[in-house]
């Protein structure tokens, strides 16, 4: 087996490590970081907006470049966090409270070169999980049925509502709606339109692409401007940053942290439905429990970076497992990866490792080749980011709209998917006003027509009997992990524990 | 019976649920059912409308017992303008080409920030054409109309 891996990631790096792949990781780290360091735009908007860049690339180009944006920015969003104390996902929340404080005790450059160093460990540990982890997986995989799947995608879906921030009980009603708006479209049974009021451009269904910028990119923008960002609400700490490198002792301090956070990182991560977000919160919980001096937290303890950056990291990284084993993403981001293999021609899942291995082990080579390349990037590139982040806000926001509506139209050249995205923006826009998180109603988009093909094969073959969902045991474990997810939220003592924990990361 | 309403953004996400369920619910009934051997179009929604239905009455349930944060104003000048400007930019690009579709949108966002300023914002457009034409036309030579077609 193990000769196998290391066969395995020969292939990989033979694969990956060509003039023309290296380029297509190089420029999608570079560009991944620099979309994700513009404020307000978090990896889901900064993919959806760079998707369109990919799809003239031959299939592996084109996936390795998406994998180099992807990390990219998640960097990107790293920076923002330290230097502007503006996080561009709730994941980096986390690190903007020890980042930014770090940033204003002068300590800017160790906490960046922390926050990539740990980043680099967890992606390197990740890569290689997914090199162990993947095979035996698919195998496992491909003796899944339609109720294994159906039950397996509702475990991912309660888990992504279970552990989000907020109500539960709302984030349960976003999974639905997501699960509606993945309806509409032609059925691919009976032929039916469904849910287009007429309109011929919605017959492929709602375009992914237009949910996540409307949701992600426009709502984001208005809030922003609601709140008045500016220039002058946005301290901007760049005059400081001239050690970068971090001292022996902030080593020391970190190595612990980045360890636990990888670990952490890596179980949320591989769960399909949970994310970075909840690994960043329990890393920061965590190193603040196992810290000597707990009292620095918040105010500029580097282990409050290392570890959740790691976290962060690791959980990104290990989000791929469920997506390229099972077929099944494990977060929207995945979700929209997904989407950019199935435009390459790729059906996603546990065959792709056996029919498309160059294709498979040339993503796993590059994505450590390309958190390689942002440590050794983006250290040196520091410089340019602070100058990007010194752009005031009133010439950022158009500059960001004119990329998120060049990459609508770029998908299908219809205006349609112009007007709808403005839909959805406003839609996201009320949606955050109400406190109602976006990232379960994507998820269950995307899912929506997986769920309800799976659930009707399932239920042809048992007849119409729902049994078969606790009947078969791969199935009935999934069903029963989703049941104690549910029951163990419900419980108020395990309810004010979890509350507690992310109140308390961000709160402060 | 005192009506108000602690929990602002809780009852309003149990309306939002419940108006969605009924919706779902009302259109799915144009959609052959089927059984659930034989699951017809109209099979799936019409259960997700009713999950939205009880999900709903439960937020509303919560809401009333609750203490919110409050919704607070919305920002109807951006909202108002960034619409416009994405609608003009989908509207001009098919009939006035890239570059007109462009500067509309820049010049409609940038009217909804807090400040505006006529020169600074007409070096913004013309530096984001051309950004936008050097990377998206030039180097990733995407199929847009430049000018009138």
């Amino acid at each position: 087996m193990e000769a196998n891996i290391f066969s395995n990631l020969l292939l990989g790096f033979s694969v990956a490590v060509t003039a023309t792949n290296l380029m297509y990781c190089f420029i999608g780290v570079f560009v991944g970081t620099l979309v994700g360091v513009l404020p307000g735009v978090g990896p889901l908007a900064a993919i959806a907006m760079l998707l369109p860049a990919t799809f003239n690339l031959p299939p592996v180009g084109a996936l390795i470049m998406l994998a180099g944006i992807y990390y990219g920015t998640q960097y990107g969003g790293s920076t923002t966090s330290i230097l502007v104390n503006l996080p561009g996902e709730s994941a980096s929340v986390v690190t903007c409270l020890d980042g930014y404080a770090m940033a204003r005790n002068g300590r800017a450059g160790p906490a960046l070169a922390i926050a990539a160093i740990g980043s680099f460990f967890a992606g390197t540990v990740g890569t290689l999980l997914i090199a162990l982890a993947g095979p035996p997986l698919a195998e496992i995989a491909l003796k899944f049925g339609a109720p294994e799947y159906f039950s397996l995608m509702t475990m991912g879906l309660i888990a992504s509502a279970v552990l989000a921030h907020g109500s539960m009980i709302k984030a349960i009603g976003m999974i639905f709606v997501g699960l509606l708006f993945g309806i509409v479209g032609t059925d691919v049974n009976s032929g039916m339109s469904r849910f287009t009021f007429g309109a011929s451009g919605l017959a492929d269904g709602l375009s992914f692409v237009v949910v996540a910028m409307g949701l992600f990119g426009f709502s984001e923008i208005l809030r922003n401007l609601e709140q008045g960002q500016d220039a002058a609400s946005r301290e901007l700490l760049t005059t400081r940053i001239k050690h970068l490198y971090p001292t022996w002792a902030d080593m020391k301090a970190s190595f612990g942290p980045i360890a636990r956070g990888t670990a952490l990182g890596a179980f949320f991560g591989t769960l399909p439905g949970a994310g970075p977000t909840i690994s960043a919160f329990s890393s920061y919980a965590v190193e603040k429990k196992m810290a000597k001096e707990p009292e620095t937290f918040g105010k500029g303890a580097i282990q409050g970076v290392a570890g959740p950056e790691a976290a962060n990291n690791a959980a990104a990284q290990c989000a791929f497992i469920p997506t390229l084993t099972l077929g099944i993403p494990g977060s929207a981001t995945m979700a929209l990866m997904l989407g950019a293999l199935t435009i390459q021609g790729i059906s996603p899942g546990p065959q792709v490792m056996t029919q498309r291995p160059d294709l498979f082990w040339g993503l796993i080579a590059s994505m450590w080749i390309g958190n390689a390349m942002l440590v050794v990037l983006n250290l040196p590139l520091i410089g340019l980011w602070v100058k990007l982040l010194s752009v005031p806000y009133r010439y950022l926001f158009p500059a960001i709209l004119a990329f998120m509506s060049i990459g609508v139209y770029s998908v299908n050249n219809l205006d349609l998917d112009i007007y709808m995205t403005i839909g959805f923006g406003l839609i996201g826009y009320l949606l955050m006003k109400l406190r109602m998180e976006p990232a379960p109603l994507i998820l269950a988009f995307v899912l929506g027509p997986l769920m309800e093909e799976n659930l009707r094969r399932a239920l042809l073959i048992s007849r119409g009997d729902p049994s078969v969902f606790i009947t078969r045991p791969i199935s009935a474990t999934f069903m029963a992990i989703t049941v104690l997810l549910l029951v163990f939220m419900i419980l108020p003592a395990v309810r004010r524990k979890r509350d507690q924990v992310l109140e308390e990361a961000v709160e402060q | 019976m005192n009506l108000r309403i602690n929990n602002q953004e809780d009852f309003w996400s149990g309306i939002l649920f419940i108006g969605l369920g009924i919706l779902a619910v009302i259109i799915a009934s144009d959609y052959p059912a089927g059984t659930a051997t034989r699951m017809g179009p109209g099979y799936f929604p019409t259960y997700i409308g009713y999950a939205l239905i009880i999900i709903g009455l439960l937020t509303l349930a919560i809401s009333l017992k609750t203490q919110g944060q409050g919704i607070g104003r919305f920002a109807w000048r951006p909202m108002i303008l960034l619409s416009l400007g994405f609608f003009a930019f989908g509207w001009l690009i098919d009939r006035y080409g890239f570059f007109a579709a462009l500067a509309s949108l820049t010049l409609l966002a940038s009217l909804a920030g807090r400040e505006f300023k006529v020169m600074q914002t007409i070096i913004l457009i013309i530096s984001l054409l051309a950004g936008c034409w050097v990377l998206f036309i030039w180097g990733l030579d995407l199929p847009f109309p430049l000018w009138s077609r």
